[in-house]
């Protein structure tokens, strides 16, 4: 980066007596059946980065929808630059000088990095102006103004450029620029980070710490605490909806943080004891394999997982991690290479076959492929084995017997369910996961696949899964985890692959993977070379 | 790489680009036609020399005119995002109002004391104007039920199309079926002055042809100018891909969506209007014949766009015209056997493109605001 930037962690100059450009007070949002924000209050400083941590759940995008104009609270007042004012809609937002980065993009992917910026507030060629909508785009009049933004900001983006050909980081980029092109004084950031690699997120902090020295005031979402002393003026943190308290990174600490964010002391690391590798349970080879626009998304992917041990896949989103697991379990076609499970050639079988060999399989996307959310819990936990007996005689279901296992199993892993005729659609995040995660490891699974595992859950729920996983190495089974959480793959691995654009580019001992390492070969970088 | 193969067919879909891709394309297509007529040239005995070549494709133009604004009324709604099957029924609507206005408008302008040439232009222009009104109308229907009350497009398209069956049975019952006093006849033929004169181009495309063609040739660029050029239709585009995207950027996506659903259903008036003002001056119930559907494979084989759906619209035309001309040539030949060139072009057009066909992302699905 072409800027003369100070080092990530530094602290900027906080000027003596900082104004104060938005404020909120008492907002309150209620959903059906959820009180989202409960009397928040929160302020945003002039050019200072303010950080807003708090779990999946908290209540964060509930309070910076209502800030955007996408949401109107039920209660509270906005204040902008000391004046109370209503924010009505995202146009209205806009206009009063506030944009926002969704924590998913809002971008359109078949559309250029140019028209995506002027959405909505064209710009259009002077002769033909009298035409009103149907006037012609002045697309190389946009495209100047857009490159003089990234240039004033240090934001690299290709005005000509189609947003999906671009890597999640560039597209980032695109939708800060598209709010600064609507001249946004206060930024928006929900979550920014959760698709990027450590580097890569270290670039933002770059950017971000430059936009403040521009003038420009944000709000920084995340829910992982290093980024919050990397580059914040001030942290609040948000618990079930409430506002539990603001602190600034040289008063707080890590575990206060954690404990502000839970509400009770968190272990941050778990008890794990060393792997005893036994036999190799899966063995891949060359596997090849397309994603849905038969684009080639795993080229020549080959690795073993052992008996007894944790083989966490790290990757940034989106590098052929969902097909690789796909293919893996018999839900994609794969195009060349093999499988073996236990010696035996899996590669063509059926997801059925796999499954009864003795794979679990805990999916990417609990709600399309993990659980059938219209189904009572009951018939959710025994989705795999509902046609064997005890839980079918013949061709006739055994109520009983499938509701002595319900009942057994909602005990052993703390399911929280009214009962076990509770639809699965309706529990929450954490316990949908764990009704996933004890049908899979209830039978005698000698391979546990789990993508994904934790995604979008609360601490409490996150910890229990990943004592089930290492309880489950413990008891000899291989595991394959793949998660985008470098945390949790440096937590739970034995061993770590890590997948770039379809490959894996390399396999390090988790004992001695350090976190500038895996964030390295995330980018693609290894010994020192982009690949 | 895989990034520049994909970024090709992006390009095209922007700008008329011509790559290698394109060229390709067009070679195949002249390879194709050839073959085309060299196998037709068989088939009726070798009769077909190069005034009825260029006779066969300026008739091609014509029947492909209905199939291309039924395509352009599809792609108008899809490219927002909402599926319109009801484009039969809107046609049929169409043709039925352009029959019936024409013929009872010119009745009464006579009967009121106006010499016959101008009651007939005047008939025949205020049956188009009608004829698009009534089409636009189910549209509006189709936009109210599927935008306003999001309910499922494919079922509201069919309950169009059995309406407009009922409606038009109705009247045709009714009013149209005999006793039908004489009508002005369908719009006469003119050349274009300029664009006439270019060399076998303008022999086949600009010739000879009514009013409702020239309307569709002139409609592919003026859609082609407004989807790619346009502020409207970068909104548009956008709300068919990712409409949340487009509502967090203040564009009102209901409203892009009511109006181009609006703007589709007045392009299928004019198609029907096509079949009683220019191509026959007869009404019959059902006449719209499923060409409201094969606009539809049109706009997918042309992926989303108005000259691709204008090069489909020309194929199923071309396999239209030659069944007529074999039926001519060789009444030995069953007649169902031409009859069936168009709809075994659908199949393997549809079956041959429609893998690398990619609709707008959020096609068929009502937006629902937060
Ligand atoms: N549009 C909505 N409808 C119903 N419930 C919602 C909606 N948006 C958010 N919620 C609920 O509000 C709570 C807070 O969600 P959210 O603000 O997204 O949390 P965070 O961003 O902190 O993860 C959650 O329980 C969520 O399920
Ligand atoms: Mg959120």
């Amino acid at each position: 980066m072409a800027l003369a930037s100070p080092p990530i962690a530094s602290v900027r100059q906080t000027h003596g007596e900082a104004t104060t450009t938005l404020q909120a007070t008492g907002i309150t949002k209620r959903f059906p059946g959820v009180l989202a924000n409960d009397r928040v209050d929160f302020d945003l400083r002039q050019s200072e980065i303010h950080g807003l941590l708090g779990e999946n759940g908290a209540g964060k995008t509930t309070l910076m929808n209502i800030l955007y104009g996408l949401y109107q609270p039920d209660e509270g007042t906005i204040f902008l630059g000391g004046q109370p004012t209503q924010i009505t809609s995202p146009h209205d937002a806009i206009a009063q000088g506030i944009g926002m980065v969704h924590q998913h993009f809002m971008l359109v992917p078949p559309l250029t990095v140019t028209e995506n910026i002027i959405l909505g507030q064209e710009s259009l060629q002077p002769a033909t102006r009298v035409l009103g909508r149907l006037s012609a785009l002045d697309r190389r009049g946009a495209a100047a103004r857009i490159r003089e933004l990234s240039h004033q900001y240090g934001l690299d983006v290709d005005p000509d450029a189609y947003i999906k050909d671009l890597p999640v980081g560039a597209q980032q980029r695109v939708e800060i620029v598209k709010a600064l092109y609507r001249r946004a004084e206060i930024l928006i950031l929900d979550e920014p980070t959760a698709v990027l690699t450590p580097q890569e997120a270290d670039e933002l902090f770059v950017i971000m710490q430059s936009l403040v020295r521009q003038g420009k005031s944000i709000i920084f979402i995340t829910h992982k605490l290093r980024e919050m002393f990397a580059v914040t003026d001030r942290i609040s943190v948000m618990r079930g909806g409430k506002m539990v308290g603001t602190t600034t990174p040289k008063q707080a600490t890590s575990e206060m943080l954690a404990e502000m964010m839970v509400g009770r002391k968190v272990i941050l690391q778990i008890d794990k004891a060393p792997a005893h590798p036994g036999a190799v349970i899966l063995r891949v080879d060359n596997l090849q394999a397309q994603d849905d626009r038969h684009a080639m998304t795993v080229h020549d992917a080959s690795f073993e997982v052992r008996e007894g041990e944790i083989l966490g896949i790290a990757g940034v989103q989106g590098n052929g991690q969902r097909e690789l697991v796909e293919a893996l379990t018999g839900l994609r076609h794969v195009v060349a290479g093999k499988v073996e499970l236990l010696s035996q050639d899996i590669t063509h079988a059926t997801p059925r076959a796999i499954t009864e060999l003795g794979v679990g399989h805990v999916p990417e996307d609990r709600h399309k492929h993990g659980l059938v959310l219209t189904f009572p819990v009951r018939d959710n936990l025994v989705l795999c084995t509902y046609y064997e007996s005890p839980f079918a005689r013949g061709l006739v279901i055994n109520a009983a017997a499938i509701e002595n296992e319900a009942q057994k199993l909602v005990k052993e892993f703390d399911i929280r369910t009214p009962s076990t005729d509770t639809l699965a659609g309706s529990l929450s995040g954490g316990n949908q996961q764990k009704v996933i995660v004890a049908r899979e490891l209830d039978r005698p699974v000698k391979l546990l696949i789990a993508n994904q595992p934790t995604r979008g859950l609360d601490v409490g729920s996150i910890e229990f899964i990943h004592r089930r996983i290492v309880e489950a190495r413990d008891r000899r089974t291989a595991v394959l985890l793949v998660s985008a959480e470098l945390d949790e793959i440096m937590t739970l691995s034995d061993r770590i692959a890590v997948m770039y654009k379809g490959r894996i580019l390399d396999t390090l001992a988790a004992s001695d993977a350090t976190r500038e390492q895996l964030g390295l070969l995330m980018a693609g970088v290894k010994g020192g070379a982009h690949v | 790489m895989s990034n520049t193969t994909v970024s090709v067919p992006q390009a095209s879909r922007l700008r008329l680009k011509i790559g290698p891709r394109q060229l390709l394309t067009a070679v195949f297509a002249a390879v194709g036609a050839g073959a085309v007529f060299l196998l037709f040239n068989a088939i009726i005995g070798g009769q077909c020399d190069s005034q009825c070549v260029i006779g066969t494709l300026n008739q091609s133009v014509r029947y492909a005119a209905p199939i291309a604004l039924a395509a352009y009324c599809g792609l108008m709604c899809e490219r927002a995002a909402v599926i319109n099957i009801g484009i039969e029924g809107m046609m049929l609507m169409g043709s039925m109002v352009g029959y019936g206005v024409n013929v009872y408008a010119f009745t009464w302008m006579k009967q009121n004391g106006m010499d016959a040439a101008t009651a007939g232009d005047i008939s025949r222009a205020l049956a188009l104007g009608l004829a698009v009104v009534s089409s636009g109308l189910l549209a509006l229907l189709h936009a109210v039920v599927s935008i306003r009350f999001k309910a499922d497009q494919i079922i509201s398209g069919t309950v169009i199309n059995i309406l407009a069956v009922g409606l038009t049975g109705y009247f045709y019952r009714q009013y149209l079926a005999q006793n039908i006093p004489p009508g002005p006849g369908t719009f006469p033929p003119f050349d274009i002055p300029l664009l006439g004169q270019i060399p076998l181009l303008g022999a086949i495309m600009f010739q000879g042809q009514k009013p409702i063609v020239y309307f569709m040739l002139v409609a592919t660029l003026l859609i082609h100018y407004v989807l790619f050029y346009t502020p409207w239709g970068l909104r548009t585009r956008a709300v068919g891909e990712n409409p949340r995207a487009a509502d967090t950027l203040g564009v009102n996506v209901y409203r892009v969506r009511y109006i181009n659903v609006l703007i589709g259903g007045l392009l299928a008036g004019f198609g029907g209007a096509w079949f009683t003002l220019e191509a026959v001056d007869v009404f019959n119930p059902q006449m719209t014949n499923g060409l409201g559907f094969i606009g539809l494979a049109a706009m997918i084989f042309g992926n989303w766009t108005p000259f691709g759906a204008l090069a489909g619209a020309l194929i199923f035309g071309l396999g239209n015209t030659i069944n007529t001309t074999v039926s001519i040539f060789r009444p030995d030949i069953p007649s169902q056997i031409p009859q069936m060139l168009p709809y075994i072009l659908t199949i393997l057009v549809l079956t041959g493109f429609v893998g690398r066909a990619i609709p707008p992302a959020a096609d068929g699905q009502p937006y629902e605001k937060q």
